[in-house]
């Protein structure tokens, strides 16, 4: 590493951790409807609420929040579904391109509303401005916004008084929040500052070129930069070009690149912080955080180790170099964010293993916004129980206890992405329709179809790229993992949420588990690694260590 | 009490009879419809005869030529490990019988005194008492039983039940005739008809529970079975979907698929927590047992965890904080009396009393005033309910009694009417002496020698020994102590500053425990209360756990989750204990089962997969680099994966009967972090260290 | 037909979505558009190379290069194709992409006379990448030099721009490149670099 690539990560890391704190804890005030310093837009929010029938203080329980989390998201699926079948006839379609095949659009539609924004379609090539803008770009921040609020709701259901006859708050309000006072302005700035970088903003239709040496070509244009701004902080990573990240006018500069890792990272690190004013412990909120930034640190070290050590230059951008392009594969795997500068297909072994590998692990990691906190919590119950029943109590969390129901659904939520990456894999790997996607051969084949069904279920979107799925066979089954891997884990953790509100707060004593310590921590490090390590090894082992050690025999396949 | 002594002598034991039985059991419990019951040995099972079926038909057919021994050998193993697990039940509860019985030979040993047919007295256990027996008891004797006094009167100490420290009079006729088990007649002799068959009714209950108690699920039970299956499904989801991976890449490497039935059912086995799944049923038996061993019985599993559970404990004063009989601390002489000669005279009227309170006396005496000469001439004056006095009556020349001379001790009241109806006055202080010792929470015992009142001693509750100590630990444990009393404030202070207890509960009416016990459950508490009387029935059905005393009323006895046959109120540091142990052994199991995987993956999966990418020249491929173990072949190092897997199941078994070590002194955190070094990080180094010696064997004899 | 009754929670949903969308689909890039126009209508359009009023590309994104006249960018996997741009998405140890190094090793010694810079002979994410290392740069000075038909003073002027250029790329973050486009772009407009050649 030089003193640039040391100088990138050093501004990421501190400037994440510096601003996330303050960010945590305006969320709060945002969520609770304390004063806040964007208040005056209250007015805004109130006319929202007119126009749309909403009332904000209408208390729902998990059941009638997990209903209205449900419909929305269902129609939001069949009104992008048919914009972008019908995109031939919508305006704003410079390139007068015609509506997508059902099942790419049902990919995509499905897609964008679960926060994936995995992409069996290049942008540039494919879609109208209004599909990109009014379809897409609005997904990015209603699903960011629906991740958001379900985990805001879960914690009010953990952090619920004994006696409130509170719910777990109201949908439509968390989201109408989270857009207006949290994603919408800072991805105002983001824009802006991007567009200063070269990204491009502009209506107007593609640019006629004559090159240097005669060929007539075509400059993709469109309102890029808004819809870039976005796709990091709401973690979703649907690139406006093919290319996503990688591509010049998504992300022209070193600077640019370092505006949007630190994007992506940002609200979910705000995250635990928020969780810790919610929970009115804020070393509850540290200590989630240290899990997690340690979790982080090991993957950087290890993608960057593996990167300057045996990887090349094949699928990077000169100006990110391998240091910038390894550290973004791994912010982006961990986050769910799914944006790439480089292409993850061609990083060195262990690299792309550690990329799958923060997929594979759950949206523990910070994750994607909100869905991160919620993932994380899945296993902080599971470790609370195993810790719990170690010191001799029946156990518990903040003060409410962890019984069957809880245990049920937390591994509910942890089973279903795993039975979804595993069992998709297993069955691609199978069937010729499978196997006809693959590009490369031996092992990496293998991590070809893995990473796919770990992006799909983890709801991250970024892909070993060769791997041809733009096929009815990988539109459905990715479809298929992106669906339950998002509602197969809210919908369980939203239960967690509404049983722990229902349950009297036990006072803490000095035998009571303390869940905000170095050992809680530490615990909690081992559980995560180990359940998400004993679930993926057997097929990490096949895939991409197997490369490794190829490539260290010199093998060439 | 000696049995407690005694018990943790007992300890741990197994005798040749107790194996045998046990095992039989293993066996037996080999069957489906049995194992079904617990998914994770389930999926063993499953696996096993899967395997079993396969190999045979190999074998008969010749297509398994070259592995056969292998498969023989990993086939063997698997049985063992699943008669290991049900072994590991087996003992757990071969051995909570054992203790069941024994319980039951410590009953027999009471001694009644049952009259016969014909007016004979005839010596039999209490557990041969039938309900309408008459049985005598004088003082001295516990009654055997529940019953009525048909005959005489008596004074019986029944603080144990009541907490009240003064004795009762019970006698036949009227509505003072009911007297408990387990009390003690302190004066005369009564007759009782027993009411109810002592004793049968909770032994049974125990052997019952004892049996049962694979069956009835505790809701941390409940949830670590969820956890457990839901890992075994993950695991399960792994090792399967390795079957079409390895099948694509030993297409893609050229190479067979060398992955067998038999090596992914040796994988998942190592995989899924077999360890805890194993010893899980055989950790709660063993916590009923243990329970049983210190002479309580819990009337639930769920009783138990919630034992670990308390973090507020409700005590009775008398009986549990302070002896239940009151002892004497000090004398006072009315004005112009000497100190010297109210202690000779109060020695004199206490030594033919048999109470405690009279031999507390006469303890007191003589270690204040060793110089005082003993003078027992004259006739013995005992305690009786009609007189309320105890005295000596000295003889005159003529040999009659000599009523100026007599010495009486008793109730203010008692003595005044006595000293008064022999002519003699009040001196002027001894009201207000025996007023100033009330306040403080005391007793005061009137002297008078013929006419003459000399003073007062002073009977005061005395904290019992130890304590102090006790509730140091309880309060390590995170659990905190109230005193209920119907003393007054100032008293119940006292006596609360002296014990050491956390928060007390003053001029306590016998309805103030249920409310104090309601309040501290709405605020979330986990409250646990002690009891034995009637008073204490409903307070006993809400404490989330409740200790009945076996001497209790059968009430109070139905009305809680546990009993215990000690009758000895501070039990309940070893109840909460047994609970904890109950808890840290399933979840250090777990943690222990969990952690173990990790070597088995570095054993089993680079013996599995060293074939691809081989090479034509070499044996082993590029994934042998991950065999850190260096065991010596594929099928060595699987044998010894699954060797070490059945073997860790009854490696572990005292560990899950006696339950993982509790020390509260380091606070939660504390407990945690070294159950984590031990059961942690050792759970991951210790399989590295046993799989590669026991591949190291295998190698060294041959087998493979 | 009677048209069932839309569930009044259906249509909340919808007048939701509807609103957001005009929020954010139309006002949120409607009022970024406006503000980039105003303030950086040169990026937000593309960076384009205009020379002589006719668009020749972007600065941003490379484009191919083949006579030895120009600078050469990285190979790309799509041909420098604008629209549906990637990469080749070979694995680490392909050994096709061993074989297509290989050959580029090979026309890299045949037209520079040297080793070739790791990232002449890796090609990039976008298929665009218009950014070369100093070294690349500087490799291909004499051959582009030589084409033109470039004084000896020119030339030099040519190292010194190119020097320029990477000491500008230099800051606290980044890596030191050359960007091609910019650099071809100079070759075009500068007479000094102009050379024998005339303008296509």
């Amino acid at each position: 590493m030089n003193s640039s690539d040391i100088a990138q990560l050093a501004i990421v890391g501190i400037s994440a951790c510096i601003l996330a704190p303050f960010l945590g804890s305006y969320m709060e005030r945002v969520y609770a409807g304390k004063p806040h310093p964007l208040a005056f837009l209250g007015r805004f929010e109130r006319f929202i609420y007119k126009v749309t029938g909403i009332d904000p203080h209408e208390q729902m329980n998990w059941k009638q929040y997990t209903v209205s989390l449900l419909e929305f998201s269902f129609i939001s699926i069949a009104v992008l579904f048919l914009i972008l079948v019908g995109q031939g006839f919508l305006p704003f379609n410079p390139q007068k391109y015609p509506g997508l095949a059902w099942d790419l659009a049902l990919n995509t539609a499905i897609s964008f509303v679960t926060n994936t924004n995995w992409q069996a379609y290049s942008g540039e090539a494919s879609l109208s401005y209004l599909a990109q803008a009014a379809g897409l770009a609005v997904q990015n921040f209603l699903s960011a916004a629906a991740g958001m609020a379900v985990a805001v709701a879960i914690v009010r259901g953990i952090a619920r008084g004994t006696d409130s006859r509170e719910g777990l708050g109201n949908f439509w309000a968390d989201m109408t929040r989270s857009v207006l006072y949290i994603l919408l302005p800072l991805s105002l700035i983001l824009a802006i500052a991007l567009v200063s970088q070269g990204v491009v903003q502009s209506i107007s239709g593609y640019v006629p070129t004559l090159s240097f040496e005669g060929k007539n070509g075509l400059i993709p244009l469109g309102p890029a930069a808004s819809q870039i701004a976005i796709k990091h902080l709401g973690t979703n990573g649907g690139g406006f070009f093919g290319p996503n990240s990688a591509f010049p006018f998504e992300n022209p500069t070193p600077l640019s690149n370092i505006l949007e890792m630190l994007a992506q990272i940002l609200i979910p690190f705000a995250f635990p912080f928020l969780f810790g004013a919610m929970v009115k412990d804020k070393k509850q909120g540290y200590m989630l955080f240290m899990v997690m930034f340690v979790l982080l640190s090991i993957a950087v070290w290890g993608s960057l180790t593996s990167e300057l050590r045996w990887g090349t230059l094949e699928g990077k951008e000169y100006r990110f170099g391998k240091a910038g392009s390894a550290l973004f594969s791994v912010l982006t795997t961990i986050t769910s964010c799914g944006a790439v500068n480089a292409m993850h297909d061609s990083l060195s072994p262990l690299s792309g293993m550690i990329a799958m590998f923060d997929i594979m692990i759950g949206e523990v990691i910070f994750g994607g916004v909100g869905s991160g906190l919620y993932g994380m919590l899945a296993l902080v119950i599971v470790a609370v129980f195993i810790a719990g029943l170690m010191v001799g109590r029946s156990p518990e969390y903040l003060g409410k206890k962890i019984e069957a129901r809880e245990m049920q659904l937390s591994m509910i939520a942890i089973i279903i992405p795993n039975f979804l990456i595993l069992v998709l894999s297993a069955v691609a790997i199978s069937l010729s329709a499978g196997r006809a996607g693959i590009a490369n051969s031996g092992p990496h084949g293998l991590s070809e179809i893995l990473y796919a069904y770990s992006s799909g279920a983890g709801n991250n979107g970024s892909a070993f790229g060769g791997l041809a799925a733009n096929s009815v066979f990988y539109n459905l089954t990715v479809g298929l993992a992106m669906l339950l891997g998002r509602f197969g884990v809210m919908v369980p953790m939203l239960g967690v949420g509404g049983s722990l509100a229902a349950k009297k707060r036990v006072p803490q004593g000095s035998g009571t588990l303390r869940t905000n310590t170095l050992t809680f921590g530490v615990f909690l490090f081992f559980v995560i690694i180990i359940v998400a390590g004993l679930t993926h090894f057997p097929a990490l082992t096949l895939g991409p260590i197997l490369e490794h050690f190829l490539m260290l025999q010199g093998v060439k396949l | 009490m000696s049995t407690s002594d005694k018990s943790k002598k007992k300890g741990y034991s197994f005798t040749k009879d107790m194996l045998f039985s046990a095992l039989g059991s293993a066996f037996r419990k080999l069957d489906p419809r049995i194992e079904a019951k617990n998914p994770v040995m389930f999926i063993v099972w499953v696996g096993t005869v899967l395997c079993t079926v396969i190999s045979v038909v190999g074998i008969i057919q010749g297509t398994n030529a070259s592995s056969w021994s292998f498969e023989l050998q990993i086939i063997i193993w698997l049985w063992f490990t699943l008669i290991f697990a049900n072994f590991a039940e087996s003992a757990a509860e071969v051995q909570g019988k054992a203790r069941a019985n024994s319980l039951r030979a410590m009953r027999d040993t009471v001694v009644a005194r049952k009259i016969g047919a014909n007016g004979t007295i005839v010596k039999i256990p209490s557990s041969k008492l039938r309900k309408g027996d008459n049985v005598v008891c004088e003082a001295g004797d516990i009654i055997p039983g529940d019953g009525e006094v048909v005959e005489g009167v008596a004074s019986v100490d029944e603080s144990a039940i009541t907490g009240e420290s003064a004795p009762v009079i019970r006698e036949a006729g009227g509505d003072r005739s009911g007297v408990t088990g387990g009390t003690r007649v302190l004066s005369d002799r009564i007759v009782i008809r027993i009411t109810a068959d002592p004793g049968a009714g909770f032994v049974d209950k125990m052997i019952a529970m004892v049996e049962n108690a694979t069956r009835q699920k505790t809701p941390s039970e409940i949830a670590l079975s969820i956890l457990l299956s839901s890992l075994s499904i993950i695991f399960l989801l792994a090792v399967t979907t390795l079957y079409p991976f390895s099948s694509f890449i030993a297409a893609e490497s050229k190479a067979p698929n060398i992955l067998s039935i038999i090596e992914l059912t040796s994988l998942l086995v190592c995989l899924i927590p077999t360890t805890i799944g194993s010893l899980q049923s055989a950790i709660g038996i063993s916590g009923v047992s243990r329970l049983m061993q210190k002479n309580v019985m819990a009337l639930s599993g769920r009783a138990i965890e919630a034992a670990g559970d308390i973090d507020t404990l409700l005590l009775d004063k008398t009986g549990t904080i302070t002896y239940g009989n009151r002892r004497a601390v000090e004398i006072i002489p009315v004005s112009g009396i000497d100190e010297r000669e109210l202690a000779a005279a109060a020695l004199g009227a206490s030594l033919a009393d048999e109470t405690p309170e009279g031999k507390s006396i006469v303890y007191f005496i003589r270690e204040n005033y060793d110089d005082i000469q003993i003078d027992n001439q004259g006739i013995f004056v005992p305690f009786s309910a009609s007189t309320r006095m105890s005295g000596i009556d000295r003889v005159g020349a003529d040999g009659a009694a000599d009523p100026l001379r007599s010495v009486r001790k008793g109730a203010f009241s008692a003595v005044q009417e006595y000293v008064l109806s022999l002519g003699g006055n009040l001196p002027k202080d001894v009201d207000g002496i025996c007023e100033r010792i009330a306040i403080k929470g005391g007793t005061p015992l009137v002297v008078s020698v013929g006419v003459h009142i000399l003073g007062v001693i002073h009977l005061k509750d005395v904290v019992k020994e130890g304590i102090k100590e006790r509730f140091a630990r309880l309060r390590a444990m995170g659990i905190k102590t109230v005193m209920i009393t119907g003393d007054n404030r100032l008293t119940a202070q006292a006596i609360a500053a002296e014990s050491g207890v956390s928060d007390f509960i003053p001029e306590a009416k016998p309805e103030t425990k249920l409310d104090a016990i309601r309040k501290a459950q709405t605020e979330g508490h986990l409250v646990g209360m002690i009891g034995d009387g009637t008073n204490d029935a409903p307070a006993l059905a809400q404490a989330d756990l409740g200790i009945a005393m076996a001497s209790g009323t059968q009430t109070a006895r139905e009305a809680g989750n546990m009993v215990d046959f000690d009758n000895d109120p501070t039990k309940v540091i070893d109840v909460v204990e047994v609970g904890k142990q109950l808890l840290i052994t399933r979840g250090s199991l777990t943690t222990f089962s969990i952690a173990n995987d990790v070597a088995k993956y570095f054993a089993i999966l680079p013996a599995v997969f060293s074939g691809f990418y081989a090479g034509k020249s070499a044996l082993s491929g590029p994934l042998e680099a991950l065999n850190i173990m260096h065991l010596a072949t594929s099928h060595s190092a699987i044998l010894s994966a699954v060797i070490f897997n059945a073997l860790i199941i009854i490696a572990l078994v005292p560990l899950a009967l006696r339950g993982v070590k509790y020390s509260p002194s380091h606070g939660a955190t504390g407990i945690l972090r070294r159950n984590l070094l031990l059961y942690g990080l050792g759970g991951i180094i210790a399989p590295f260290v046993g799989i590669k010696l026991i591949d190291m064997l295998l190698v060294a004899i041959g087998f493979a | 037909m009677r048209i069932p009754a839309i569930p009044a929670r259906i249509f909340k949903s919808v007048r939701f979505l509807f609103v957001m969308t005009i929020l954010l689909g139309i006002v949120y890039p409607a009022v970024v558009t406006g503000i980039a126009q105003l303030i950086f209508p040169d990026k937000a359009n593309g960076s384009l190379i205009v020379l002589d009023g006719k668009v020749r590309g972007s600065s941003l994104l490379a484009q191919r290069f083949d006579s030895p006249q120009f600078f050469h960018p990285r190979p790309s996997a799509t041909d420098y194709t604008y629209i549906g741009a990637g990469a080749s998405n070979q694995g680490p140890i392909s050994a096709a992409l061993v074989k297509t190094v290989e050959d580029r090793q090979v026309t890299w010694e045949r037209s520079y006379g040297s080793l070739a810079p790791e990232e002449m002979l890796y090609a990039s994410g976008s298929g665009l990448d218009p950014d070369i290392s100093v070294d690349a740069a500087l490799a291909q000075v004499n051959t582009v030099a030589k084409a033109r038909g470039l004084s000896d003073y020119s030339r030099r002027a040519l190292v010194a721009a190119i020097n320029e250029q990477a000491r500008a790329s230099k800051g606290l973050i980044g890596v030191v490149r050359i960007n091609v486009m910019k650099l071809n772009t100079l070759l075009e407009t500068d007479p000094e670099y102009r050379g024998t050649v005339t303008r296509q």
